[in-house]
């Protein structure tokens, strides 16, 4: 077999029944990392290499009236200084997937401005020199003349000019199905929200970073430092700066997480690779931790005005929303990605007979905003609980009660939303139990006793509450990956991927998949990933593909190589391929029988180029394998929270926090509670602290780890895991489920149902995040005039 | 641009001769100047603890001195935890309990832990979880990096008998 196709699969088998899938083994890419031998971007030099500084609007909006680097280029040491104008022939950073495309292509942004700057942080010119600290000095030399424009600070205001004659609203989106007004006209009840998630996003601990270098000899030009999607990335560059995929290579090395945000294109990639070429010599560039919080991809700022029709029983019978997605100063890669999700998403995992989004994605004089993990989930499950826990307060039914009488019932499934509009992709549920993992997971918090514990403290003066979110989640979406496996005549198994790696353990759990198909020790199995020049196509790590996608690649191919093996040692043991087994990277009988056996590097070592035993056959230990799939696998999970409400300082402390998470079939436990972990204290971070704030003329006032607060250990939890396997995917080999973004989906819903209880306040909780200053308003409105 | 002053920093045992501007960072001068790329930079304001070395017997931010202030100083960074082969207690302890998911702060923290562990082995929890508390992690949520640097702490004392 060369390929799989997602079809249904027999069940997958759980890991007791396995020899290292399914367990819980340390990872194989940990040594460098805590020897401090990794390599990260600003790891990586190049003799010779220039140093780049980006010079950036220091106004939200506005016409460059002139670009003055006659004292910067004056330095010694100093390069070049360029504007647009070196750079006029680039187009703008173009969309991923084309399909976004209609209508928005105006708003995507160029390289280095042109005649417009957008937001602060906007890249007006790039020095080119000979030392970074030098390269900083000559950016501040560069004077830069703005005529200011009026700003536009909220998607919620009027619309503004984008350039003349264009609306900052670049389009307006719909999703829908079913008769909306009739669920609204018969509904014994209507519940209507306004409510906001703020503008936050996954700020990893390392900035970005890009080093171009051309190679003129080959004529070969590389990026180094690449994150997320390689090769998607490569595709784009090279229809950018018009070059053949041969021509142009990507490399990962080392990321210092990625959450989404690293790995698209950024200005700054495209000017290190034509300056690489232009220059005739590499070109590095890192930016600082000012600059990131500025201009890396922010997300999650949506305003939604919803409303939700219920029977006089709580059933749902219609959804509507309108959502104001604040996009900021363009539209970069992604297109439109997240409202869509965002409406796409909306309804969970319950029954909704009706449904109807219209979100207006407006630009404004901010930061370009972007997908951020778990995108346009993290927002529409808090939507969603908000209007669930004001449905449970309006009809005086608890709101776990309501929830689970509107959850699509196993018995439904497969389960397929289908939108009205053409062009919008059908949700397919595969396979799922949510009201038993609601079960499971209240039982396991001890949710009701919990509630009379909580009553009592309440009672006591306390301000405490629990909260709930059921969230659904997305995962391996095709439509196609690949992988090559090769054993060498040492033994040594070398997978080659087209997957990246962000810090998730991409490496173990690929090894993992490899070495259990193949029967190796998974120490055994070095795994490549993120260099195009190695393999020619691939998905890289996003949208929890890389275990579900690459990881169908991977079993696929190291099967192939099984029966080639296995076939091969038939022939040398005299015993059918049907009786034998590789255990330990040595062929031999199944079940300990005993008689001849082989070792895969003697094996491989047989089948070399030339070897009388191929008798026509393809030399060599290997294969090269693909895995396509129409389907998109959905795991799924709830949030639980506990929290105290300090009623003096308004400081909110979570005193428990839950997952609860189907992952499908669990590759390694270990990790996926690592994934889940952080992903909920990343999601209390946006719940409770961290928010770009910008003033009325658009200037940030986050642009430090003073003033843009991420959760400290102090602030973070001991999160309670409950990872369960109750629903393998039948739309793939192993079952597998994605985990990369389950932890911090449900995080914001949860806080704020647990807010509102603590405060005994229902809809209390109107906006992410909830600080200190803002419940202290709410205090005050409670004890109130 | 101003002149470069010939300082020797001391790093790991081994004394790297430099030369460098008195406004060079000390972490800068650890990565770029020695070639010592293990520890990292973060926020260049003090704040997430990645660049975390110790400095004479204290864990300090490298990005908040000058190369200059550390000439002559003793200087460890994370390359120097290892013997040879061998790892650190606390650097198997972050293997074993997936204390680190990307590795960026790792460094940071694997210095902070070692420094604690040096001046108090019998460090209590809540101490530990106060010192722990200086370093940013976006990864892991915390949980097993604190799970690493117990046991690394309960198996040293351990050791010490």
């Amino acid at each position: 077999m060369t390929h799989g196709n997602g079809s249904d699969y027999p069940p997958a088998p759980p890991a007791s029944a396995r020899r290292v899938l399914g367990h819980a083994v340390t990872r194989i890419e940990d040594l460098p990392l805590v020897t401090g031998r990794g390599r990260y971007a600003g790891d990586i030099n190049f003799a010779h290499q220039l140093h780049m500084r980006v010079v950036r609007s220091t106004k939200a909006h506005g016409k460059i009236l002139s670009v003055d680097a006659s004292a910067a280029v004056a330095m010694k040491g100093v390069v070049a200084v360029w504007t647009n104008a070196d750079i006029a022939d680039l187009s703008p950073i173009d969309f991923r997937a084309d399909k976004n495309a209609t209508g928005i292509r105006e708003f995507r942004q160029p390289a280095l401005a042109r005649t417009y700057v957008r937001y602060i942080g906007d890249p007006v010119a790039a020095v080119f020199a000979e030392e970074p600290y030098l390269a900083e000095d000559a950016a501040e030399q560069v004077a830069v003349e703005i005529e200011e424009l009026p700003v536009v600070m909220s998607a919620s205001d009027p619309p503004g000019e984008f350039e003349p004659g264009r609306s900052s609203e670049a389009i307006v989106l719909h999703h829908s199905f079913g008769d909306v007004a009739a669920a609204f006209r018969d509904a014994a009840h209507i519940v209507e929200i306004d409510v906001q998630t703020g503008r936050h996003s996954g700020v990893p601990l390392e900035t970005r970073g890009a080093i171009g270098i051309y190679d003129a000899a080959r004529d070969l030009l590389e990026l180094h430092g690449a994150a997320k999607i390689p090769h998607r990335n490569r595709e784009t560059l090279c229809r950018m700066l018009k070059r053949s995929p041969s021509a142009l290579h990507v490399h990962e090395s080392h990321v210092g997480g990625g959450f989404g945000i690293r790995g698209e294109l950024y200005p700054e990639d495209l000017l290190v690779l034509v300056a690489a070429m232009r220059f005739g010599r590499p070109v590095k560039w890192i930016e600082d931790r000012r600059e990131h919080l500025m201009c890396a991809n922010q997300g999650r700022e949506q305003r939604h005005k919803a409303r939700m029709a219920l029977d006089k029983d709580g059933h749902i019978l219609g959804i509507e929303d309108e959502i104001f997605h604040d996009q900021g100063a363009y539209i970069r890669t992604h297109g439109v990605n997240v409202p869509n999700r965002t409406m796409c998403m909306m309804t969970g995992a319950y029954r909704v007979p009706a449904y109807r989004a219209k979100a207006r994605v407006r630009l404004t004089n901010k930061t370009p905003a972007a997908t951020y993990r778990a995108p346009g989930r993290y927002e529409s499950t808090f939507v969603r609980s908000r209007l669930m826990d004001a449905a449970a307060h309006r009809l005086g039914i608890d709101r776990v009660e309501i929830r689970r009488r509107n959850l699509i019932k196993p018995s439904e499934l497969p389960y397929t939303i289908a939108f009205d509009e053409p062009g919008v992709e059908a949700l397919d549920f595969d396979s799922g139990d949510y009201p038993a993992l609601l079960d499971k997971a209240l039982a396991a918090y001890g949710w009701d006793a919990l509630q009379a514990d909580l009553k009592r403290r309440r009672t006591a003066g306390e301000l405490v509450g629990s909260g709930i979110a059921i969230f659904m989640e997305e995962s391996g979406r095709g439509p196609a990956d690949n992988a090559k496996v090769k054993v060498d005549p040492d033994g040594a198994v070398e997978l080659i991927t087209g997957g990246a790696s962000l810090g998730q353990g991409f490496e173990t759990v690929m090894a993992q998949i490899c070495a259990e198909a193949l029967g190796v020790d998974y120490r055994r199995v070095r795994v490549v990933h993120g260099q195009t020049d190695l393999i020619d196509h691939g998905i890289g790590a996003h949208a929890a593909r890389a275990t579900v996608l690459t990881g169908g690649a991977v079993h696929v191919t190291a099967t192939m190589v099984r029966d080639k093996a296995l076939e091969f040692a038939s022939e040398l043991l005299q015993t059918p391929a049907a009786d034998l087994d590789i255990v330990d990277g040595t062929v031999m009988r199944k079940n300990g029988s005993g008689g001849p056996s082989i070792a895969l590097a003697d094996l491989a070592k047989r089948m070399a180029p030339g070897s009388k035993l191929l008798r026509g056959r393809a030399p060599q230990l290997a294969a090269h394998g693909w895995y396509n799939t129409d389907h998109t696998v959905f795991p799924y999970g709830i949030h639980l929270a506990t929290v105290r409400v300090d009623g003096d300082t308004g400081r909110i402390a979570v005193e428990r926090f839950m997952v609860a998470y189907d992952v499908g079939r669990a590759v390694n436990p270990l990790l996926i509670e690592g994934q889940l972990v952080g992903g909920c204290i990343q999601g209390l971070g946006g719940a409770l602290s961290e928010e770009f704030v910008y003033d009325e003329t658009g200037e940030p006032l986050s642009a430090t780890f003073a003033d843009y607060l991420m959760p400290t250990l102090r602030e973070a939890p001991d999160v309670e895991v409950l990872l369960t396997e109750d629903a393998p995917s039948p739309r793939h080999p192993l079952g597998l489920k994605g985990a990369g973004e389950g932890g911090i989906n449900g995080a914001g819903g949860v806080i704020a149902s647990a807010i509102d209880d603590a405060l005994q306040m229902p809809g209390a909780i109107t906006r992410l995040p909830v600080t200190p200053q803002r419940i202290r308003t709410l205090l005050r409105r409670r004890a109130g005039p | 641009m101003t002149d470069r002053v010939d300082i020797t920093l001391i790093i790991n045992g081994r004394s790297h001769a430099i030369s460098v501007e008195p406004r060079k960072t000390l972490v800068d001068a650890i990565r770029d100047d020695c070639g010592q790329t293990g520890t990292h930079i973060g926020c260049e304001h003090g704040i997430c603890g990645t660049c975390t070395v110790i400095l004479d017997g204290e864990a300090i931010r490298a990005c908040l001195m000058f190369a200059i202030q550390a000439d002559g100083r003793k200087l460890r960074t994370v390359e120097g935890l290892a013997d040879g082969d061998t790892l650190h207690p606390l650097q198997q302890a972050f293997i074993d309990h997936h204390g680190l998911q990307c590795g960026f702060c790792t460094p940071g923290f694997l210095m902070l832990a070692v420094n604690a562990l040096e001046h108090n082995p019998d460090i209590g929890d809540d101490e530990l979880l106060d010192v722990l508390s200086s370093n940013l992690c976006r990864c892991t949520g915390y949980q097993n990096i604190v799970k690493a640097v117990k046991a690394a702490r309960d198996q040293m004392r351990g050791m010490k008998g």
